[in-house]
């Protein structure tokens, strides 16, 4: 994989400095064959420092993740090793099987491969409450 | 599944609907033989898996009188749960043998993952510490009865405020109303649950204070609302012991009370209201207990139709 250039995939620019595991976690690309490419702490200057993903594959990239974990990110979608479209993020409404309700009272703790489901309840805190219970997400 | 009507939490009705409830509640109250057949052939399935006096026999209690059919599981040790069945499996399987369930469950969310297992309509009867809207109605209706408004009252709210599910529903619920201010006592182990604060009582700008004193703002009370310290929200049973015997009403504690105050408990209590208030005319539990077969009748009636099968 030249990191410089993909042809078909995804550019996800302006991640925190630090982020840009969480993300690749999240997203699932541990353990696959995709090819990835992890740019941290670069030199930025709206940012300071920030981190850089190439992704050179063209999978269905789940944007909720990434605007739950950083919603000021851009992504640039790249057709034939062009930059196609320009994404901006915000916080999404609903997660799901993002993060794990830690109530043990929650009856995802019990109910049989029941998806764990979060609301936005505040954006301006980016508080996330439990569709269940209502126990606010603990990141 | 499907677009059936489901009450999971209070706020799933609106002011407007709870008004009709009520007044559909009133006419139940004063036409009893006029609804004796509004039910007949329905079947009501009541699924308890934590245990119940009043919620589940009312909802019974509430379907007889509306002349249809009851079928029940009344313990989890009784069900396929004590085998391992999941709640959707479960719901799914008493779908196929009534028109409308009432359902109580210690974990918080069950009812919304019954619900959505179902093209049944479902009422929560309590999930664990969460939310309880047919005992909310049951309140309301009492509210109503006993005060004849829900605006410009002054609410006590004794006791546990934070397992207690009554006590978040009973909030949500009254905090559409104008003029409504809550006083809330409870140990600092048991407050009121940041997020009932913050997305109920601030985001409607309703006022609050809360207190560890029950005497403190007892003359400014319209209501008393008590609620039991529940044992089975501890998962310490010190815990439980230190703070069960926190605020126990006594009429001496009532010296400095309005003479229109109406105290009410979701009931059962365990000691927290001296049994020597229950003959004072304020002491409206028991007659609350009645109200909360009258508005689950009204609820029954108004799912059933929603969902076309009356």
């Amino acid at each position: 994989m030249n990191i410089d250039s993909i042809s078909n995939g995804y550019v996800i620019d302006h991640i925190t400095a630090g982020k840009s595991m969480e993300i690749y976690r999240l997203l699932g690309l541990a353990g696959t064959d995709i090819p990835v490419a992890l740019i941290t702490n670069c030199a930025s200057s709206k940012m300071g420092r920030k981190d850089i993903m190439k992704i050179d594959a063209d999978i269905e990239l789940d944007l909720d993740v990434i605007g739950f974990v950083d919603p000021d990110v851009t992504v640039s979608v790249i057709r034939d090793s062009k930059c196609v479209e320009k994404l901006t993020l915000a916080l999404p409404e609903r997660l799901v099987n993002v993060v794990k309700c830690k109530n043990p009272r929650c009856i995802t703790t019990i109910e049989q491969e029941l998806d764990q489901c979060f609301r936005l309840t505040n954006r301006a805190e980016k508080v996330y409450r439990c569709e269940y219970c209502e126990t606010k997400a603990e990141f | 599944m499907g677009n059936v009507r489901t009450i999971i939490d209070i706020l799933d009705l609106s002011t407007q609907e709870i008004d009709e409830l009520i007044d559909s509640a009133r006419d139940i109250i004063a036409n009893p033989s006029a609804y004796a057949e509004a039910c007949r052939g329905k079947t009501l399935a009541t699924l308890f898996y934590e245990p119940s006096t009043r919620t589940r026999m009312s909802f019974e209690a509430a379907m007889y009188l509306l002349g249809g059919n009851v079928i029940t599981v009344a313990s989890a040790a009784n069900s396929s749960a004590a085998k391992g069945e999941s709640i959707a499996d479960t719901i799914k399987t008493v779908s196929c043998y009534s028109d409308i369930i009432a359902m109580r469950h210690p974990k918080e969310g069950a009812a919304l993952v019954a619900s959505r297992a179902t093209g049944v309509p479902v009422m929560n009867g309590g999930d664990g510490g969460h939310c309880h809207p047919t005992q909310t109605l049951t309140d309301l209706l009492t509210i109503a009865r006993e005060k004849g408004r829900f605006s410009d009252l002054t609410i006590g709210l004794c006791g546990d405020l934070k397992f207690g599910r009554t006590v978040h529903s009973l909030i949500n619920a009254l905090c559409r109303y104008e003029g409504v201010r809550f006083v809330l006592i409870s140990p600092e182990e048991l407050k009121v649950p940041s997020y009932v604060k913050e997305e109920a009582l601030d985001a409607a700008g309703v006022p609050y204070v809360e207190t560890t004193d029950l005497s403190e703002h007892m003359a400014e009370l319209d209501v008393l609302y008590m609620t039991r310290v529940q044992r089975e929200r501890f998962f310490n049973e010190e815990d439980y012991l230190r703070l069960k015997d926190s605020y126990i009403l006594t009429p001496e504690k009532l010296t400095d009370a309005k003479q229109d105050l109406i105290i009410m408990h979701p009931l059962p209590r365990v000691n927290e209201i001296s049994v020597a208030i229950d003959d004072d005319p304020r002491a409206c539990y028991f007659r609350q207990v009645l109200n909360g077969k009258y508005i689950r009748a009204a609820l029954i009636l108004k799912l059933l139709k929603e969902a076309g099968t009356l």
